[in-house]
């Protein structure tokens, strides 16, 4: 008995050595996140905010050059700002607006390149206290184009800024590109051509201001640590305990310190979807994004949840090199076969609209009645209710027309998704309307993303599941990823006369024109029927409702730096 | 016993270098790889990172590379999950956090497995041994994911808003609550029902007649004469639980968002996140045989009959 009682004792000692070894050394003295009774935002007015949301898990990186990811811009929204940004209409609606410049004057050179000179705000700081000047946005753009930062999203400015072509490709040094300090106060950039989205992308994260002297000093690190992730914007960060939350604080250096909203902002890192529901409902969480695919109906119902529009489109990929869809009657005729509104009535189930052609609706066009593109670009095909069944008669007909009728002689193909229950219903969908309408046979087969990404890109499959969501508002986002080679071309599209159209939009000077070459552009995809529209995106959220002032730019940005107690 | 351990422990070495070794070539077989997304990032964009990250090189220089830097106790740098983040310093962070979870689990299934397992062959057939008999099979029956479910569901903001559902780092105690009955579920009535055969069985020898024959109380018969014996079982089932409750934490973890390992070890392959699949692996290995290396050690602290010495020729 002693023998076990000596060992029991040492099993315990062991027990306690390791739980003390557990404690993290921060533990001491923080606020416990989200725990019951904490802060609970309960009724009151005027009370301080101290927002809990999530938006995604831990991010892959918080470097504004280096994000790709709609959730690490959504925090380089709010600890960063750029020479332009978004701001509240009123409405909830994003609107964009001078930033860290005051002003700019644009004039047009004798080569046809135009020269914006930007006067930088007064007062801008960053959350040390030091001024903010235009030759940090020098660096941070140099930085950018630099292929040893290896930005995803470098090619942002590619055909934009002068010299960027050449500095992405590593022809020329990054320090070649047309953007230069005057003085500490005023910016030159020289852009190719007038570019419609311009200040747009001065909004995107990846134009945001980041500080030389600490990437210098502390490398790839930078962004791990408060004392060395310095920003510029309203707020920044105090805290961030990988995998748990982000804390972010009131920054006040920020020009417009007064006018902030919540005392704190934490995002809370999380990607269990029954997990965010759960803690939503028990008060952990006053913002989610995501939730159980079962609920969403219920939630829709009881008015917790709110739907907006989101720049997007889900599609289905045909490789067009491959027998059977090497033929533009066989992707017609599956095209038209596609029962949409059983889709988004039945099983996405979040206000997505069934879409009649490519590039979404939501998207700018230089049409002075402010119509937008896909307005302006009509339909590829009906998607009234009422005309389904005529579009499958005339699915039938291309389809005998390619060669099989009836489905006749038509191979087995197969359509691939990535595995997830969305992604599956919707193919299961797919596939009795395929097989139902054209007579032919489908199988349907998933795998792992990871394994999904690479087969689609290398052009390994027959259809796939596709989406595509825009950077920024402007068609070209969605239309020059099919230029040949491109590399998100995953239908392995090569059509030299719609490269010739993208070119040609590049260097079209004129915004009308411009728009009309990117009509004719996608005029061509429709000609190919190189893919299937499905239906277009909308973002969903629930919202704690005693809090009021978020809001949203429909490339899937919340921004909570105004948010308030009722 | 030294030569013993001497033997255990080089054979644990090769276990970890053959580990690693199949893990390295195995997910570099696996498609797909960390840099490409929706949006796949330009070829020259791509060819920076490879060679940044090494990738270029071919795989057998890649694997030298890696077993040079962990002589140097270093993993590498994590890919795409904390990106340029030390994969040393993510274990570092996250460990703790599972084998915190995990210990008082092992805890609370030890304690109450055993007690309950006692009671249960105390009395033996009685309505107390049906009752536990039917919740001990429950247990063990019921995934993760249920428990978890009917635990969020009744006393995190369901039914009762009484525990968090979010635990999270710097969580206070009564937050692992929850996780730690989630986890140690299902370990603690396997314990119970181990403790309670072999208890039966051990009641079955003669020396417990013996006892019972001096007119030793039935308590004391159990608790004192029978449950050594009876233990031998169970010591043997803690070495794989360990195993189970630290790497099988994933699901737990994921539905309580706890900042833990066992949930990056099984994040990190989907992500091909290189350096954080080699580095969690090869270091959840190491625990792994450590730990069933003290069960084995402990063994024989038990049960002097067996001889670790002998058992090894």
């Amino acid at each position: 008995m002693k023998k076990f009682l000596a060992i029991l004792l040492s099993v315990l000692m062991l027990a306690t050595l390791f739980a003390s070894c557990a404690k993290t050394p921060s533990e001491t003295g923080d606020p416990t996140p989200g725990a019951a009774g904490g802060e609970t935002p309960s009724g009151g007015t005027a009370k301080p905010l101290n927002i809990r949301v999530n938006v995604a898990a831990e991010p892959m990186t918080i470097d504004p050059q280096l994000n790709s990811s709609v959730d690490g811009a959504i925090y380089s929204h709010h600890i960063f700002e750029g020479l332009y940004k978004w701001e509240d209409d009123g409405e909830g609606n994003a609107i964009l607006v001078p930033g860290q410049a005051a002003s700019f004057d644009k004039a047009e050179n004798a080569d046809g390149t135009i020269t914006y000179t930007f006067k930088m705000r007064d007062g801008i700081k960053w959350s040390d206290g030091k001024a903010v000047t235009a030759g940090d946005f020098e660096y941070s753009l140099r930085r950018l184009a630099d292929p040893e930062t290896a930005a995803d999203y470098n090619y942002l400015i590619d055909g934009i800024i002068v010299g960027a072509t050449d500095a992405l490709s590593g022809a020329a040094a990054p320090d070649s590109i047309a953007v230069k300090a005057i003085d500490e106060k005023t910016l030159e950039i020289t852009t190719v051509v007038e570019t419609a989205y311009f200040t747009e992308l001065l909004a995107f994260p990846a134009l945001f201001p980041v500080r030389q002297d600490v990437i210098e000093s502390a490398g790839d690190q930078w962004t791990f640590d408060p004392a060395t992730y310095i920003g510029n914007g309203p707020y920044k960060m105090d805290e961030w305990v990988h995998n748990s939350y982000i804390n972010l604080v009131k920054n006040e250096n920020y020009y417009e310190y007064e006018n902030l909203g919540p005392e704190s902002i934490r995002f809370v890192l999380m990607d269990d979807a029954n997990a965010m529901l759960t803690g939503f409902r028990g008060g952990e969480l006053d913002f989610i994004e995501d939730m159980p695919v079962d609920e969403i109906p219920a939630l829709l119902d009881s008015g917790e949840l709110t739907v907006v529009p989101y720049i997007g489109t889900y599609y289905v990929s045909y490789n067009v090199q491959k027998a059977p869809f090497d033929n533009a009657l066989v992707r017609e005729a599956f095209t038209l076969a596609i029962d949409r509104d059983n889709i988004v009535d039945n099983i996405t189930r979040t206000g997505q609209l069934p879409a009649s052609a490519y590039v979404p609706s939501g998207i700018a066009d230089a049409d002075p009645s402010g119509a937008d593109f896909r307005t302006n670009g009509g339909d590829w095909y009906s998607i009234d209710p009422a005309d389904y069944d005529a579009n499958c008669e005339r699915a039938r007909e291309l389809l005998a027309e390619a060669g099989y009728p009836g489905g006749a002689g038509f191979p087995t193909v197969e359509y691939l998704y990535n595995t997830s229950a969305n992604h599956e219903a919707i193919a299961l969908a797919l596939q009795a309307d395929w097989e139902r309408v054209l007579g032919v046979t489908v199988t349907i087969n998933n795998q792992d993303w990871g394994v999904f990404l690479e087969t689609r890109k290398d052009g390994e499959y027959q259809i796939a599941r596709n989406g595509w969501i825009a950077d920024f508002n402007d068609p070209i986002s969605f239309i020059d990823m099919w230029i040949t080679g491109g590399g998100n071309n995953d239908a392995q599209y090569k059509n030299p006369a719609f490269d010739a159209l993208v070119a040609a939009s590049r260097s079209e000077t004129d915004p009308a024109k411009r728009m009309q070459i990117l009509h004719d552009a996608e005029k061509l995809m429709q000609n190919d029927f190189m893919l299937g529209p499905i239906y277009f995106y909308t973002q969903k959220y629930m919202l704690n409702p005693e809090i009021d002032g978020i809001y949203y730019t429909p490339l899937g940005y919340f921004l909570f730096d105004h948010a308030y107690f009722k | 016993m030294i030569k013993y351990l001497l033997k255990r422990v080089l054979m644990g070495i090769l276990a970890l270098f053959a580990v690693s070794a199949i893990t390295f070539f195995l997910m570099n077989l696996v498609p797909g790889g960390p840099f490409l997304s929706e949006k796949a990032p330009s070829a020259a964009v791509l060819a920076k990172l490879e060679e940044k990250y090494g990738l270029d090189k071919p795989l057998y220089v890649q694997y030298g590379n890696w077993l040079k830097d962990l002589a140097h106790g270093d993993f590498g740098v994590s890919f795409k999950m904390q990106k340029n983040r030390p994969v040393t310093t993510i274990i570092k962070e996250m460990f703790p956090v599972s084998l915190k979870v995990g210990i008082y689990a092992m805890i609370w299934a030890i304690i109450f497995g055993i007690v309950f397992g006692c009671i249960a062959a105390y009395h033996r057939g009685g309505i107390i041994d049906s009752v536990l008999r039917v919740v001990t099979t429950l247990g063990v029956v019921l995934p993760t994911f249920v428990t978890a479910s009917i635990l969020l569901v009744l006393f995190a903001g369901g039914v009762w808003k009484i525990l968090p559902s979010i635990v999270g780092a710097h969580a206070k105690w009564y937050a692992y609550i929850l996780p730690c009955f989630t986890l140690g579920l299902s370990p603690m009535c396997n314990i119970a029902r181990y403790t309670r055969s072999s208890m039966l069985d051990a009641l079955g020898q003669d020396y417990i007649r013996t006892a019972y024959a001096k007119g030793v109380s039935n308590r004391k018969v159990i608790f004192k004469h029978a449950l050594r014996n009876a233990l031998i079982p169970v010591v043997s089932y803690i070495g794989p639980m360990t195993a189970y409750i630290l790497t099988g934490g994933f699901v737990t973890e994921t539905v309580f968002n706890i900042p833990g390992l066992g949930r990056y070890f099984v994040q990190s392959i989907s992500n091909r996140d290189y350096p954080i699949i080699m580095g969690t692996t090869v270091f959840l290995a190491a625990f792994v045989i450590v730990m069933t290396l003290a069960v084995d050690i402990l063994y024989k602290f038990i049960d002097p009959r067996i001889d670790l010495a002998k058992e090894d020729e």
